[in-house]
């Protein structure tokens, strides 16, 4: 095959005929709205695919736009001719990263990152342990104190400033791997701890372990699971994200399950795409259809079962960020806010535009921090027109850019962000059976 | 670097300024057919800024090419010549009703349902609804005098509009028109410049007519086993007294691609449907439905259908609304027209269109705005097949000659651009088309502004074939 005839097929050239360019995606996209050009809509970067796939602009022209793309996916829920831009944005992903020329430090680090950092349960937990012996230690008081934390590199002293209390290693080594009822169990769960999520979100996973038990199910916690490879994919390391949802598919067959539940957005619109890395009629694709066919989202579990009353009001007025890889991709909408609604005495005022994205998305927020704030204070400004008490989340990445958002508005007075496991765990979560 | 490049740089800020190849590209095209790389993109936000531009392109000769959100597609923004594509869409959107005036001063990006939803707080209208209100600008919509479903009852874009603001291809600004409803003072500029794509200057405020809004909307669906007893349903309920506000058609292959692509329970084993919306007062309108539905029944139909609640009325839009991104998966390139026939030649139109779909063995369904006569007959194609694409150019070509042969027009709603500008003379004689070419040339001397739209470059043929 010619090299022509690669890069087409690599870059899906053949889905982008798809798009007729009637721009009906441009009004959902936000970075086409902070960024203001057609470079950075999804119908400029559909065609500057299709221009590098017929040689007419080179793979650099088309990084910038596409690493731009905070693959929010809120185009696709508006588009009439059903274009698979999360395909196509993968692939340009996928070419850009063949393409591109790496220092042999990038090179490491990458790799380390990607192959070591992220899959790992290990260095998951030393990323938890270290983020709490640096709170705990005072060294977060002092760094902070004596402005070291601005010293970090992109922007990290940013996030590090909203970083939740974390556990001691202790409490996060006596975690119970399985979960057994006495009585007799509504549904079999394995539990799905996402590698971010588990380290820096630990209190967040034993809440949505603790509500699922209140609902009745027996609760497992495959030992051999892995990162979801959604960071991979994000950054066009598609063959390494296979081997995750291979190494993934295989833990989570171990038991027989009725869900496989996660409880962030991003980590779930991955999981549930599974098969779209497998080339149909191979086994592999088989396995992960089955595997797809189980994945839910807590909230569409804990909505579903109904098995919990929420005894404790919760006097407050809030708004609720939707994770737009939950909305768009998982089209999960109405269960968070049915959930919402069992919360005695809260408020739920919907943002003007609930589905535009926070700007967070996986790591864009660190890779690109200014645009990221761009697209930040837009939300803000939605936020802050609601005068919330609190806003409420579902994904570990949009919670923390919700904080920083409130830090950067200068309102930690007036409202907090929280994931809403967490506001269940508050509002006296009892099951109808105890 | 350029002079005209310099000279642009030192009166925009830098933002506003595109040179990058990957940008250029992407004002290279809109949602019609071709791609022509511009040399530069600026972006204007306020009316100095346009002055400026236009003069410094006059100066030089460049050529400069206004530009929307690129809804187009009829070619309208494309830069076929190079120069200056003039992105008008990031203008800071203001909408100021006067609502005691019945009209509306909108700045040239502001997205056309925009409009609409502003006049609706004061319980008022905008009337013009084309498919594309949600995306495409009221700029836009000027330049290509857009029509939509509604067009039957209040007419298109030029219908609504009292006066305009425009800066001229030598960087002049002119006022036309004015707020009043009536207004006879001399040649009436502001229906020259609606619809004249750009080519006469660049519209950088409106000041347009809002109606009341209709307390209530009813919608009617019919259901006919022939085409031609459609489209006589259709010229008898308009000469019965009613005037519905949209009357909109739909073949048996739109039918189907639509029940193929999102079920919404239309019958598929009808040859044709017509869904048909009234507005007016809920009284009016009870009686009015009778009226049609008796019409429909004595002229034929199969059956017609009253939805049940507000539901299900949006249900049967909704279906009609799926129309284009059904067809889509018939095959992949869409050619859509918007050849207009007399209400009466409807049903004639619909044969020349089956003749053509068989003579030239191409995918051809059609549906549209049958109420006003606006067709959409659509070729459905691949543009990756060079043989096929040269049938369809044939196709289309015999689809403008049905029109005019019928007494209609090469566009209802969409515009020449440049798809349509090969087959001008066709509709309005060497001379007619001559009286045109001489305002353009004396409105723009040097041809700056939007050049190779409507007006055919000599021998210029419909070209959908790539290279």
């Amino acid at each position: 095959m010619s090299s022509v005839k690669t890069l087409q097929e690599k870059i899906n050239y053949d889905k982008t005929f798809d798009c007729v360019q009637c721009g009906y995606c441009l009004p959902a996209c936000p970075t086409y709205e902070t960024m203001e050009r057609e470079t950075h809509s999804p119908r400029g970067r559909i065609n500057l695919v299709k221009m590098v796939a017929e040689g007419k602009a080179a793979i650099e022209d088309l990084q910038e736009p596409i690493e731009k793309c905070l693959g929010c996916m809120a185009c696709t829920t508006v588009c009439p001719t059903d274009v698979q831009y999360g395909e196509i944005l993968e692939g340009a992903k996928e070419v850009i990263e063949d393409n591109q020329v790496k220092s042999k430090t990038q090179q490491k680090t990458e790799q380390f990152l990607f192959e070591s950092f992220f899959p790992s349960k290990g260095w998951m937990d030393t990323l938890g342990n270290a983020t709490w012996l640096y709170q705990k230690t005072g060294v977060q008081k002092i760094a902070r104190s004596f402005h070291l934390t601005k010293v970090a590199p992109m922007n990290l002293d940013q996030f590090e400033k909203v970083l939740p209390d974390l556990p001691s290693p202790k409490e996060r080594k006596r975690r119970a791997k399985r979960f057994i009822r006495k009585r007799p169990a509504t549904a079999k769960v394995a539990f799905f701890t996402g590698c971010v999520m588990d380290s820096m979100f630990f209190d967040t996973n034993q809440n949505t372990i603790e509500l699922l038990l209140r609902s009745g199910t027996e609760v497992v916690l495959p030992e051999q699971q892995t990162c979801c490879g959604a960071l991979h994919a994000h950054s066009g390391k598609i063959d390494q994200s296979r081997e995750l949802a291979k190494e993934n598919i295989k833990a989570f067959e171990e038991e027989q399950v009725d869900y496989i539940v996660n409880n962030a957005g991003g980590c779930g619109a991955r999981l549930i795409e599974y098969h779209h890395l497998f080339e149909e009629g191979t086994e592999w694709h088989e396995r992960a259809k089955q595997f797809v066919a189980k994945v839910k989202d807590i909230t569409e579990v804990l909505a579903e079962l109904d098995q919990i009353i929420y005894t404790k009001p919760v006097e407050k007025t809030v708004t609720y960020q939707p994770s737009c890889h939950m909305s768009n991709v998982q089209k999960v909408k109405q269960p968070p806010r049915q959930l919402m609604d069992k919360i005695l005495g809260l408020t739920l005022k919907e943002l003007d535009r609930p589905d535009f994205c926070c700007g967070s998305a996986g790591i864009y927020n660190i890779l690109n921090y200014e645009d990221s704030m761009d697209v930040l204070d837009v939300k803000m400004k939605d936020v802050c027109s609601k005068q919330p008490e609190g806003i409420v989340t579902t994904n570990p990445g949009c919670l923390l850019q919700m904080k920083l958002g409130i830090e950067r508005e200068g309102a930690s007075e007036e409202m907090d962000a929280v994931h809403l496991i967490d506001l269940l765990a508050q509002a006296g979560p009892v099951g109808k059976w105890e | 670097m350029n002079e005209w490049i310099e000279a642009l740089q030192k009166h925009l800020p830098e933002k506003q300024i595109m040179t990058h190849l990957a940008d250029r590209h992407s004002y290279s095209f809109d949602a019609s057919f071709g791609e022509y790389l511009p040399e530069i993109v600026v972006q204007a936000k306020k009316k100095e800024e346009v002055v400026d531009i236009v003069k410094i392109a006059n100066e030089h000769r460049i050529p400069i090419y206004p530009r929307g959100q690129g809804t187009c597609l009829s070619g309208g923004p494309l830069p076929v010549n190079g120069g200056i594509v003039l992105d008008l869409s990031q203008w800071p959107e203001e909408i100021d009703v006067s609502a005691d005036d019945l009209t509306v001063t909108v700045s040239p990006s502001v997205l056309t349902a925009n409009i609409d939803k502003a006049a609706r707080e004061h319980g008022l209208m905008y009337a013009p609804d084309p498919s594309s209100a949600h995306v495409a600008t009221i700029g836009g919509n000027l330049a290509e005098n857009s029509g939509g479903p509604r067009g039957l009852k209040y007419g298109v874009t030029k219908d609504f509009v009292l006066g305009l603001e425009l800066v001229t291809p030598e960087g002049e600004i002119i006022r036309t028109g004015g707020k009043t409803i009536k207004n006879v003072t001399g040649i009436d500029l502001t229906k020259l410049l609606v619809g004249s794509e750009g080519t006469l200057g660049v519209i950088t405020e409106a000041t347009l007519k809002l109606v009341p809004k209709p307390p209530a909307v009813q919608t009617l669906m019919a259901v006919f086993d022939d085409v031609r007893l459609a489209g006589q349903a259709i010229s008898r309920t308009l000469t019965s007294g009613i005037l519905p506000s949209k009357m909109e058609f739909m073949d048996q292959a739109c039918i189907r691609a639509v029940e193929n692509f999102q079920p919404a329970g239309l019958p598929t084993d009808a040859a044709a449907i017509v869904i048909i919306e009234l507005d007016g007062h809920p009284e009016t309108l009870s009686i009015e439905k009778e009226l049609i539905q008796d019409i429909m029944k004595n002229i034929g139909a199969r059956d017609t259908v009253i939805p049940e609640s507000q539901e299900d009325a949006t249900k049967i839009w909704h279906a009609r609304k799926q129309v284009s991104p059904a067809i889509a998966k018939i095959k992949p390139t869409k050619v859509s027209e918007d050849a207009t026939v007399p209400r009466s030649k409807i049903p004639d139109m619909m044969d020349r269109l089956k003749e053509i779909k068989e003579r030239h063995n191409v995918e051809i369904v059609v549906f549209g705005h049958a109420g006003d006569g606006n067709l959409h007959p659509n070729v459905l194609c691949d543009k990756r097949d060079q043989e096929e694409m040269g049938r369809v150019e044939l196709a289309v070509e015999e689809i403008f000659q049905a029109a005019i042969d019928l007494g209609g027009t090469l566009s209802g709603e969409h515009g020449i651009g440049t798809m349509k500008a090969p087959f001008m003379e066709n509709e309005l004689g060497e001379v007619g088309l001559d009286m045109m070419r001489r305002i353009k040339d004396a409105w723009d001397p040097n041809g700056i502004m939007n050049p190779g739209k409507i007006f055919p470059e000599k021998g210029q043929k419909l070209v959908l074939r790539s290279e």
